[in-house]
Order: structure tokens, then sequence, then C-alpha cells
């Protein structure tokens, strides 16, 4: 028994073996009982889910459904606009904020037919890898409900690997999709920067996030990919190129005499859990095996990408999350005695502490005085790192690298920010770099059975040779559906 | 000790522009308050600037104008500060690759000749809404419009290049033109369209040294700007004479007491920590894309006045005074066409026209005169076909300003048409008989040509000015047997 993808749920959908309504009632129940031991949501869109299912199974009727996938149950995490329906980022400082217009890919969504069923749990602004900061309670793992996700996208991998919703949306600024993938045994993708709209996600570091598919394999990363990407003229940072077919592409591809790079600055073993590690080593083996070349490498700044990454995403973000003063929307205190006091307690009662660490950090960052010293010189890094991915890539095809150095943890184990930050090592490079990655089920730490991640990584927009690596990948290492886990639907 | 005055500007000008420089809420004054705003100027989380293309090609086109270097490459940096009237608490700015730098504009002062005011850079950023403060002092809040947030704004900064009031006036009005010109922007400074922001420091008269500059905001018109410059004066000569430091800091102006004053602690932001705005992307400013906004440029002032001299045969001073207005020198060619007379119209305008404008508060222009320019040309044309005198002109104006008629319809309605050459004879014969003219007419008959002007004063009065100028000499010539 394993749980249902989406594309097979479109199959059965296609062939009127079921309807939408049958399906959102389902997951609705699905959610009712696990809800209270996963908590992955803000937001359950129950009556709203059912309306549009009724709507979609019309369309069905009539044999003029949007898309193949219309009718779809889909979770997004909660920094993504949705019209009517609120949007908080797991923060207090938004707890009642009710968009008035879709996000872009939201609206992609609804366009192709989906049912969006819930908002689901993140760490406050998407800062942070466990779900713990999340204003609203943690999200909690469905293999080990003491632990934790991981994050930020936490809710967005819980109600996916729990069997809650069949696929999800989350956001990738440092790791936030493949970290909680991971560590929740499903498949997250972050694409290339500019592949995915951000008009309509609530920015954290704007040059570095990206929206990207949750799933339980391959194929459907591949398919809700294909849904989401595109040029909007909504958001300057789009990239104007085509949408292939990544479904259909992605079965076109062989690993046999591909290059695949394996940093050693990856595989130092440092700080890396030993049952995660020996998962991963034997996953690079699986790669050699389907008859790709492992290439060892060097990337010599990575060493330099944690510090270069909180410069640069806390120096965006105290910007961006400068217009939360409580004058024109979300929280706002009571009684202030004139603006100032306004601006400063709305804000000092409205963010969690990671949120005000980071907005300090970057304010600090940017500060006269300090600009070349911090900001100035991280963005050098940023490009020397680049050209460290660029000659990597000149080597190989792709690049391997563990997901996280460590398997889910328990909740409450990171209260230092620092060891916090260390989880996400070996994704948020990818950011710097704006290629686009994976993170696939790998296997299972021997003692826990937790579930561990591998990641590929290709250039800018080379989503097709990435899933083309990772569908034939995915089949060899045969983790996906062969556990259910703990808590599931 | 003298003070020498030591002046820059800052000009900040709204661009004409359909729509507002990140989103497509339209770009027009007033309405009610929020009433042209959508998630992105309202900064709503999740909103992304897009660049407008039009924006962007007026702004080039202003610098290029003004001969500025303009780069291949031009960014957008953000410029954080907390303001109700910023909805992101940034404003999108340029600090680092401006869209242009250099470049100079040439002012006119008269017999003190011309000057280079020189431009340190000109750059494009958004404009913030409106903060509104109740009257009532019992209310405890404040409401904010963002009708103008995200207004294309286009900032230019001088090098401080002006030495005096006289200076700093005729920069304020020839910049205003230069901008009219090119027709950017509306540039009235009542609607907050066209702003000046002074930096001012003083110097003992010979120095070189620069003093320590104060800033000024709130100068919404040129008599304010200027009433600011004297009060600064007085201030800060005061100051240095006592051996006090004048502070480089930033003072608002106090139209109630006609004084600066500096800002409260917690308007004043000393760090914006600028950065490159991630949300927009590098703008390349290709050879074509600039070729492009400069075929836009329209003629210039001092181009426009040379074709006056020229093309119209009008004086200098003539040429000068229409052409300091654009909008005048439109006036006054629009007239032209309708009927070529150029110096008379010209003289209409200088004279009534610009007498009426003075009168007037300062944004208004000759475009809002009631006397619209057909019908000047309508005037000009009865004077040189000799339907009405110059007399009559004189007559018909006023109510040509009050009414708006047209001026020969005036004519006609009271009755203001020449005399009937027929019944000129009797008129005529009457002053040649008067024993007072006997002498005038002894003058004329032995070749004293001026004397022709006293008899014909003489008709005309008793004519009611009504008499053809045209008509009556030959007449008189006639009767006193002269042809
Ligand atoms: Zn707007």
């Amino acid at each position: 028994m394993h749980l249902p993808t989406a594309h097979e749920l479109s199959e059965q959908l296609n062939r009127g073996e079921t309807t939408s309504v049958k399906l959102t009632q389902q997951y609705l129940e699905k959610i009712e009982r696990t809800e209270p031991r996963l908590h992955s949501f803000i937001t359950v869109l129950g009556h709203e889910a059912l309306a549009a299912a009724e709507a979609s199974d019309r369309r069905r009727a009539y044999e003029l459904p949007k898309s193949p996938f219309d009718g779809v149950p889909v979770a997004v995490k909660d920094n993504m606009i949705t019209k009517g329906t609120k949007t908080t980022c797991a923060s207090r400082i938004l707890d009642n904020f009710v968009p008035p217009y879709n996000g872009t890919v939201v609206q992609k969504l609804q366009d192709a037919g989906m049912i969006v069923i819930g908002k689901a749990n993140l760490d406050e602004f998407a800062m942070g890898s466990s779900t713990e900061n999340s204003a609203f309670g943690r999200s909690n793992n469905p293999w080990n409900t003491d632990l934790v996700p991981g994050g930020s996208s936490g809710g967005s991998a819980t109600c996916v690997a729990g069997g809650q919703v069949p696929w999800s949306l989350g956001s990738d600024t440092g790791g936030s999709i493949r970290q909680p993938a991971a560590l929740c045994g499903i498949v997250g993708m972050k694409p290339t920067y500019g592949r995915v709209s951000r008009y309509g996600l609530v920015a954290f570091a704007s040059s570095l996030d990206q929206i990207g598919p949750m799933t339980l394999d391959v194929e459907d990363t591949a398919h809700l990919l294909k849904m989401i990407s595109g040029y909007d003229t909504k958001d300057s940072t789009s990239a104007n190129l085509p949408v292939p077919d990544y479904a259909e592409e992605m079965r076109k591809g062989s690993l046999r005499g591909k290059k695949v790079a394996r940093p050693k600055e990856f595989f130092t073993g440092e700080g890396m859990d030993a049952g995660v590690a020996r998962v991963v080593d034997a996953a690079v083996e699986k790669l050699a095996s389907l008859g790709a070349e492992i290439v060892d490498v060097s990337m010599p700044h990575l060493k330099y990408s944690i510090s270069c990454y909180y410069l640069v995403a806390t120096a965006e973000c105290s910007s961006n999350l400068a217009r939360y003063d409580g004058a024109q929307y979300g929280y706002r205190t009571e009684g202030a005695k004139n603006i100032v006091e306004m601006f400063s307690k709305s804000r000092a009662e409205g963010f969690g502490a990671e949120v005000k660490r980071r907005i300090m950090m970057g304010t600090h960052a940017l500060s006269a005085g300090y600009y070349d010293a911090y900001y100035s010189k991280a963005l050098k890094i940023r490009t020397l790192l680049k050209q460290d991915y660029d000659a990597a890539l000149k080597q190989a095809d792709l690049i391997v690298a563990p997901t996280s150095p460590i398997p889910a943890f328990p909740a409450g184990a990171k209260a230092d920010p620092m060891s916090m930050y260390l989880c996400d090592i070996f994704t948020l490079s990818l950011n710097l770099a704006g290629y686009c990655g994976i993170s696939l089920p790998a296997g299972f730490t021997a003692n826990e059975g937790l579930p561990v991640g591998v990641q590929l990584f290709a250039g800018a927009f080379e989503e097709v040779k990435l899933l083309q690596a990772s569908y034939e990948f995915e089949k060899a290492l045969g983790v996906v559906g062969s556990r259910l886990p703990a808590v599931v639907g | 000790m003298d003070f020498e005055i030591v002046i820059g500007f800052e000009v900040h000008t709204e661009l004409k522009t359909k729509t507002k420089v990140w989103c497509a809420c339209a770009n027009e004054f007033g309405g009610p308050p929020n009433s042209h705003v959508c998630p992105v100027c309202l900064g709503m989380p999740g909103s992304l600037p897009v660049l407008n293309r039009e924006a962007f090609t007026l702004a080039l086109k202003t610098a290029l104008a003004l001969q500025c270097d303009v780069p291949r490459i031009t960014t957008f940096d953000r410029k954080n500060y907390y303001y109700p009237d910023l909805p992101k608490n940034y404003q999108i700015s340029q600090n680092d690759k401006f869209l242009g730098t250099g470049g100079y504009l040439e002012i006119d002062l008269g017999e003190a000749g011309h000057k280079k005011i020189r431009i340190h850079n000109i750059h494009l950023e958004e404009d913030a809404g409106k903060n509104i403060h109740p009257e009532d002092k019992n209310v405890t809040y404040s409401l904010v419009d963002l009708n103008r947030a995200g207004v294309p704004l286009l900032e230019i900064v001088t090098q401080p290049d002006i030495r005096s009031k006289e200076e700093a006036a005729a920069f304020m009005t020839q910049m205003r033109n230069f901008l009219q010109y090119l027709d950017v922007s509306d540039c009235k400074m009542q609607e907050g369209s066209l702003r000046f922001e002074l930096n001012m420091s003083l110097r003992p008269k010979g120095s070189d040294a620069f003093g320590q500059k104060v800033e000024v905001k709130n100068l919404n018109s040129m008599s304010v700007v200027l009433k600011c410059i004297d009060a600064e004066f007085d201030r800060q000569s005061d100051m240095l004479r006592n051996g006090e430091r004048v502070m480089s800091e930033t003072r608002l102006w106090d139209e109630v007491k006609n004084e600066t004053r500096a800002m409260r602690s917690k308007e004043r932001a000393n760090d914006y920590r600028y950065f490159p705005d991630p949300d927009l992307v590098d703008v390349d400013i290709t050879p074509e894309i600039r070729a492009a906004a400069q075929a836009t440029i329209p003629e210039l002032p001092l181009a426009r006045r040379r074709r006056f001299e020229e093309q119209y045969g009008l004086p200098a001073y003539d040429a000068s005074v229409l052409t300091a207005s654009f909008t005048t020198a439109n006036y006054f060619e629009k007239a032209v066409e309708s009927h070529p007379s150029p110096k008379g119209i010209s003289n209409w305008i200088m004279t009534e026209g610009l007498a009426w404008l003075n009168k007037q508060p300062e944004d208004t222009t000759i475009d809002d005169f009631p006397v619209k320019s057909a019908a000047i040309a309508e005037l000009v044309k009865l004077i040189d076909t000799g339907a009405i005198t110059g007399k009559i002109a004189k007559q018909v104006f006023p109510i040509m300003l009050e009414t708006g008629k047209s001026p020969a319809v005036i004519v006609e309605e009271k009755g203001l048409k020449p005399v009937d050459d027929s019944a000129l004879g009797p008129i005529i014969d009457e002053v040649l008989a008067d024993p007072r003219n006997e002498k005038t007419i002894a003058d004329l008959r032995g070749g004293k040509a001026a004397a022709m002007g006293a008899l014909m004063g003489a008709v005309m009065k008793r004519s009611g000015g009504k008499a053809n100028p045209a008509t009556v000499t030959p007449l008189i010539r006639k009767k006193l047997g002269l042809e």
C-alpha cells in the first residue's frame, strides 16, 4: 500500500473512477483525523474546497476539464497570497491579513482547476529549518511526531508525507523545500531562480526565494512544475523562456555516460550523522551503478556559504519586512501614543524572536560603516560561489550532495541559532547560485528508520536534465512508496 | 563680514505618464483618497514592482536634454526609512548607477549674462503618498492617502553653483520652463508635481571653501523658496557672526512663522541603508533606446528664441520674453498661425497677457488667460485691416478679458465700428473750421508733416476714436487741396 500520487488521482478522475468532491471529502477527512498529531495547516479550506470540487466535477461532466489535474486537491505554504483567504506567513503580525488579490502561482493552480485545500504551516516568514518558529505552533514529523519535519516549508512536507493532500507547494530560500522534503521522505524541488513567478509570494529574501513542488514522486514534481512555471509580466525577475512538458521530457533521458560532480566540500563527513552519511554514500554508488561517471571536484568557496547567505538573506529581509508596521494591515498594537510607538510596538509584539534576530542582523549588515565589510563582501563571495558552481557544471552534467547533515531531530534540540543554521549547510549555496536542485528520498537511517534525502543540482533552466536524472535515480533507489510513516491519513 | 550665498537644488518633478512607475494605476492628480491604488503601490505583501517604460523614457529624455552622461546600465536601489506615507517603508530610488551624471542647465541672467548650473546626478524614483492630519486637535489619528504613492518622480540634483537669490530665482523658473518644454511634467508646484529642495550654506565673500550646508524641505512655491533664502541668510549669518557653528541638518520651512525649523529627531533619517533592489533588474540603455529617447527631445528654449527672432523678425527682447515660458511661446505661435502679424501679436501678449499673468498665482500659465490665442489674433487682425483703431482695441480688450467674447462680437454689440467714411466729411469740416486749428493747418500747408498728427488727433477726438486713421489723412489733404 502506498499513498496515491496526484498523477494517479488524475488518471482516476479522467477515467471517471472518482470525482473531485469524493477526493476532496476524503482528504478533508484525512486532515481531520491526523491534523491534531501533524498540525500541517494554518488554514483548512473546507467549504471553499468542496465548492471548487463541485465546480470541477461539473466541468468534467461536460468534458471540459481545465487541465488533466482539474479537481485534484493541493496545499500551498501560507506565505503564498490567496485572494479572500487569510495569508499569515505564520506570523502574528499578519494574523488576520486577508489579501485582496491572488498570487500568480495560486492563480495558475486555480486556472488548472485544482482545489486549494489548505494553507500550510511554516517557520515565520519562512525563516527557520524546523517549523518551530511558527506563531501558530510547530508541525510534527509524520515518521515520529516528537520530531520536527524540518523547515521552513514544514507544513507543506508533513501534509504530503502524512497523506493529507497528494501534493503541495513550498518555497525555498536556502533549502526550505529540500530539507523538510528530506526529513519527511518526499520529493522537493527548487527550480532555477526566475523559472516560477514570485508575484504573490511574500518575500523573505527576494534574490533567493523560489516556489517549488513538494510531491510523493518525481513524476508529480514534473507535472506540478509545469503548472506553476512561466514568464510573468508582474515579476521583473521571472525568465521569459518557454515551459517544456517536463513529465514528457523526463522519460527521455538516461544517466548512462552522464557525469555527476561530487564536491569534496560536501562529503568531508564533518558534522554529518553517520546513519545519514551511509545512506547518501549508497545513493552515490547507485548513481555509478546506473552508468553515471562520478567526478570528484572542489568548490572552494562553499565554506563561506553560510556567512554569505546570512548576510544577503538578512539584508534583504530587513528591508522586505519593513512594511509590517501596523499602519495599513495586519497586527497593530493598542493605545500607542504616536506613530513611532505604533510602529515599534506593533513590530515588537508582532514578530517572533528569529525574525527579529534576522531583521537586526540585516539592518546591521546594511548600515553605514558596515556595508562594505558585510553586505558588499557577501555579494563578492556570492559571485565566487556561483563561479564554483559554473566550474563544477562545466566538468559535469549534474552535482550530487546530501540534503541535510542530520535526520529529523526533536523539537527544541536546536535552540542555539547557529546549530539550526547548520541544518542548511548543503542546501543554501544553490540559492546563492540561483540554479535548480531536487531532494529525493534516498533511504532510511539504520537505527531510527528516519528518512534521508539526497540532492541533485543542475544549471540554470536545466530542469529537464535534472528531472530526467531524478526519474531514473528514483526508480533505482526504490524508496518511494516502500514504507509508510507512523501517522498517515 | 560679508557673506556669499552658496546654493544647490534638489528638483523633484512628477513625470507625466499614463500610469504609475511600478504598477498600472492611473497617474492622476486628485480623486477620492486611495482611489488610484493596487496591491503594488499599496506595498502589499507579495507584490512586486515592474518598471514603467514610459516613465523611464521620459526620465532618459530629460537626462539627455540636460547633456548628462548616461551609462549603458542603470539600476535601482532601496532607500530604507519609516514613514506612514511610504507603504513599503522603503523608497525605490537610485543611489549608485544613476540614470545620468554631469550635465548642466544654462540659465539666462539678463544683463549679467549666462551661467551653467551643473548637474550632480539625475535619477528616477517613486513618489510617496500624503499624510492628512485632521484639523480637530481632539482627534487622535491621522489619515494616509496613497493615490500619489508610486507616481514616477524624477530627481535632479545640482552642484552648489548658485550664488545669489536672483540666480536661484532664474534657475527655478528656467528649470521649470525647461521641463515644460520637454513635456515631461505638468510642473505645478501647488499640486506638488514640481518641488524644489534647497541646500544652502554661507561663506565669507572671497572664500573658496564651502560652509556647512543646510537642507530645507517643505517649500511649496518659488516665492517661498526665495523667502526661505532670505530667512536662512539671516539665520546662518547671525550664527556665523556670533562665532557659532552652522549644523549640517535638514530643516523644515514654517509657513506661519516665515522661518525654518530643525526637524524633530523622529523626522530625521540618518542612515538610509541603500542597497540594490532585488525585485528589479538592471536596465540596459542600448544605443537604440538612447537614440529613440534622444529623438523625442523637442526644440529647447534657446533654439526657439533664436527661431522667433529669425522666423518672425521679432526683436531679441520680445523673443526672449515669449520663449521664457513654454506655454506663452505656444500661445504666440498659435495666434500667429491664424493671423501672421508677429509684432502686433507679440505686443498684445507682452503688455496685456503678461500683465494679467503677473497678478495670478505662480502655477498659472497663459493657457488660463480668458483671452485665447485665436481672439488675440482676431483683435490684431481687426486693427491691421483697419476695421477698428488701436484706440478702440484698447476699449475692446477689457471686455474680451471680462466676457471671453470675440472682439468682432464686442465691436458689433457696442457699436464700436469705425465711423462710416461718408460721416467723416462733416467731422473733418468742423475740425478744419475750428479757429484753434488755424495755426496747425498753416503749418501743414507749409510742409510740416507732423502737423497732420495734431489734426488727426482732433478728428479722432471728435469721432469718439471711431475714425479710421487710414481714411482720415487723405481726406484732410483732399479738403485742404494738398493732393
Ligand atoms: Zn498601483
